[in-house]
């Protein structure tokens, strides 16, 4: 009998303490090793940093409602875009499926005790919340008006916010990606259980992972060239200023050699949720295992060879944007195995429905557009016409939010069970899936449409022939905005009121599902023994559909 | 699958000590104040930015005595080799896609 054992005929001894249970003090929270405590602290900290980075997202669409920049003037507008770009991007969207989803399952799903460096992984929490709190009291203190690109010589000449602060804020936010990055990859190295071969990990770990690479290879740059910012504005080393001997550009090329593939540790992660979710509700083993695994990896290294496509308008030389232009074409195509293989799965499928696959079903189109829009922007003649429009801006929040937020909130929807042993409303789950949809469609869409007549990104006022499209834009954030929040109200009402989930909701062969829920503090009651395929559904890897379903109804009942 | 093994720890304590510290610290001194005398010559006359070149390679030289000793990479298994190897290639992507740019700016048919 292989290990499958909480969901196959064997019924072990239920775990007398969880995770949650094992302790109750804020010390027993503050100091712990466990990676799910660690990674609910993160949870609750990135979601604390959306809903900021919302609020300012708020005031930015309440402010384009009317052609006059009449709610707030253009230089607190400034400062409301770059504190949305900063909240969202630096302390949201690049730590939040690594640092939550990654950091509850990754050590789960390859049947380890624990990460490989426990303490490092809660100091990457601390340094997280250091960074975040800087940024925070920079922001309270004045904040920031450079745009989230800190590009000189906003942040240098002409700077008169509280750019250093927030630079330091990120600076030290680095460090926690970093140590994440090192953890997950030392993790998969050395932890793996007896059986859990590298083409038998799920393809979350493996996007963990390649994520991971990024992480470490590309977030020393941004440390670094921050640190160049900083020694320019205080010794007047002549760095990027011309007047002392520097170059402007050369911030940008820093900068981009790690903000591109930051885009790529924003997505891949969210590429590997969809990955569980497409296969594990088609019922079905996914397509291409091995062409997905690689593709993670080949976007993590082609990531890096792109960066110049943000500068093809910049004053960089014409056949450096032709290499950098060929370049983002072929970085288009690892993306594109992922998506191919995604569709074979579904076809033939026995897909269900449930919240998390509505989210994957959506990414699946959101994406698209995102991806393939993206092909516009990297084509070296047509992005001189969309460059710095409202294009860039629907482009962008395509792969941020349609990619990366939803596969985010599939992610969690998905392994909400496993992580609190309650099971949400599926009812209210499914209308803020779809609410979610609809508003971000009715916000972004016509910002494509907005960037293409010429609407600049980054004014509080615009033509008052282009206010009927900023109307739908601010109309779909509402709806987008109420879809958002209806999951904290009905997850937190779960915490109290929903029904126990039992080990195994979905019915599934991963090894997350195979442990209880919430699982105890050392993820296994006996080490886990490997001797499945990955997403293998079917009584051969010792996975009784049938004898699980009715232990799990008993179990709810 | 401990990617460390006691024979490491024995191999690393019998190749290293105290004064094979110091004569690594020795090595980078020297690297140092010699970074610094080349600094004051002129070395234009072999090639523009030779003065530059020079400078590196003296940097990596001591960063790879750090890396090799001090890290103890030299001691390490072939995946430790991997990755410090790894990050020389991808410092070496970002420089040599930074200066594609600089190198050709201006040039050619698109002198513009």
């Amino acid at each position: 009998m292989q290990s499958a054992d909480a969901i196959g005929g064997n019924v072990y001894d239920k775990p007398k303490m969880n995770y949650l249970t094992n302790g109750s003090t804020l010390k027993s929270w503050l100091l712990t090793k466990d990676h799910k405590r660690i990674a609910l602290m993160y949870l609750i900290s990135v979601s604390a940093f959306f809903m900021m980075g919302g609020l300012y997202a708020a005031a930015i669409r309440l402010e384009l409602l009317t052609p006059n920049s009449d709610l707030m003037e253009s230089g607190t507008y400034n400062k409301a875009f770059t504190q949305h770009g900063v909240l969202m991007i630096f302390f949201f969207l690049i730590p939040s499926i690594p640092a939550v989803l990654g950091n509850f399952l990754l050590p789960i799903m390859i049947g380890a005790k624990d990460l490989a460096l426990p303490r490092i992984n809660l100091l990457s929490l601390y340094f997280y919340w250091i960074g975040g709190g800087l940024a925070l009291f920079a922001l309270m203190q004045g904040g920031v008006d450079t745009g989230w690109t800190f590009y000189t010589p906003y942040s240098t000449t002409f700077s008169n916010t509280f750019v250093m602060a927030v630079g330091l804020g990120i600076f030290i936010n680095g460090f926690s990606s970093i140590l994440t990055g090192l953890n997950f990859i030392v993790t998969v190295h050395t932890m793996r259980a007896p059986g859990m071969t590298w083409f038998r990990l799920p393809l979350f770990v493996w996007a963990q992972y390649a994520t991971s690479l990024v992480m470490i290879l590309g977030t020393p740059v941004i440390a670094i060239t921050i640190l160049l910012l900083a020694i320019e504005r205080v010794a007047h080393v002549g760095i990027f200023d011309p007047a002392i001997g520097g170059d402007p550009i050369l911030f940008q090329h820093l900068f981009w050699f790690y903000s591109h593939p930051a885009v790529y540790i924003m997505i891949l992660p969210g590429m590997g949720v969809i990955s569980e979710l497409i296969s594990n509700f088609s019922r079905k083993k996914i397509f291409g295992y091995e062409f997905i695994a690689f593709s993670s990896i080949a976007i993590a290294v082609f990531g890096f060879l792109v960066w110049g496509h943000h500068m093809f308008v910049s004053g960089q030389s014409i056949y450096a944007g032709l290499v950098f232009s060929f370049l983002t074409m072929v970085v288009a195509v690892p993306s594109a195995i992922k998506m191919f293989n995604w569709t074979a799965t579904l076809y033939k499928g026995s897909v269900s429905f449930d919240t998390p696959m509505l989210y994957a079903i959506g990414f699946m189109g959101l994406f698209l557009i995102g991806g393939l829009t993206g092909l516009f922007l990297g084509s070296i003649g047509l992005t001189v016409h969309l460059t710095d429009t409202y294009f860039v801006v629907a482009h962008f929040h395509y792969v941020m939010v349609g990619g990366q937020v939803i596969a985010y909130l599939g992610g969690i929807h998905y392994w909400w069970p496993k992580m609190t042993g309650k099971m949400y409303s599926e009812f209210w789950g499914k209308i803020s899936a779809m609410l979610v949809f609809i508003g971000f469609n009715l916000t972004f869409f016509p910002q494509f449409i907005l960037g293409y007549q010429g609407m600049p990104r980054r004014y509080a006022s615009y033509p008052a022939e282009l206010q009927v499209l900023n109307i739908f834009s601010t109309a779909g954030a509402s709806v987008l905005g109420v879809g958002l929040v209806m999951p904290v109200v009905y997850m937190v009402h779960s915490l109290f009121y929903g029904k126990p989930a039992g080990d195994n909701p979905w019915m599934l062969p991963g090894l997350e599902w195979r442990t209880a829920s919430p699982p105890p503090t050392e993820n296994f009651e006996k080490m886990p023994v490997v001797t499945w395929e990955a997403y293998e559904f079917g009584e051969e890897n010792g996975l009784d559909l049938e004898e699980a379903k009715r232990r799990d109804l008993a179990v709810v009942s | 699958m401990a990617d460390r093994h006691p024979e490491h720890e024995h191999m690393e304590h019998d190749h290293m000590n105290i004064p094979k510290y110091l004569g690594i610290f020795m090595i980078l001194v020297v690297g140092t104040i010699l970074t610094y005398f080349a600094a004051t010559v002129d070395l234009d006359f072999i090639f523009p930015g030779a003065n530059t070149l020079l400078a590196l390679l003296i940097a990596f030289t001591k960063m790879a005595f750090v890396m090799l000793f001090f890290m103890h990479v030299y001691w390490s298994p072939k995946l430790i080799w991997l990755s410090a190897i790894a990050s020389f290639f991808w410092l070496a992507i970002m420089f040599a896609y930074t200066m594609q740019d600089y190198f050709t700016r201006g040039s050619g048919v698109f002198t513009g």
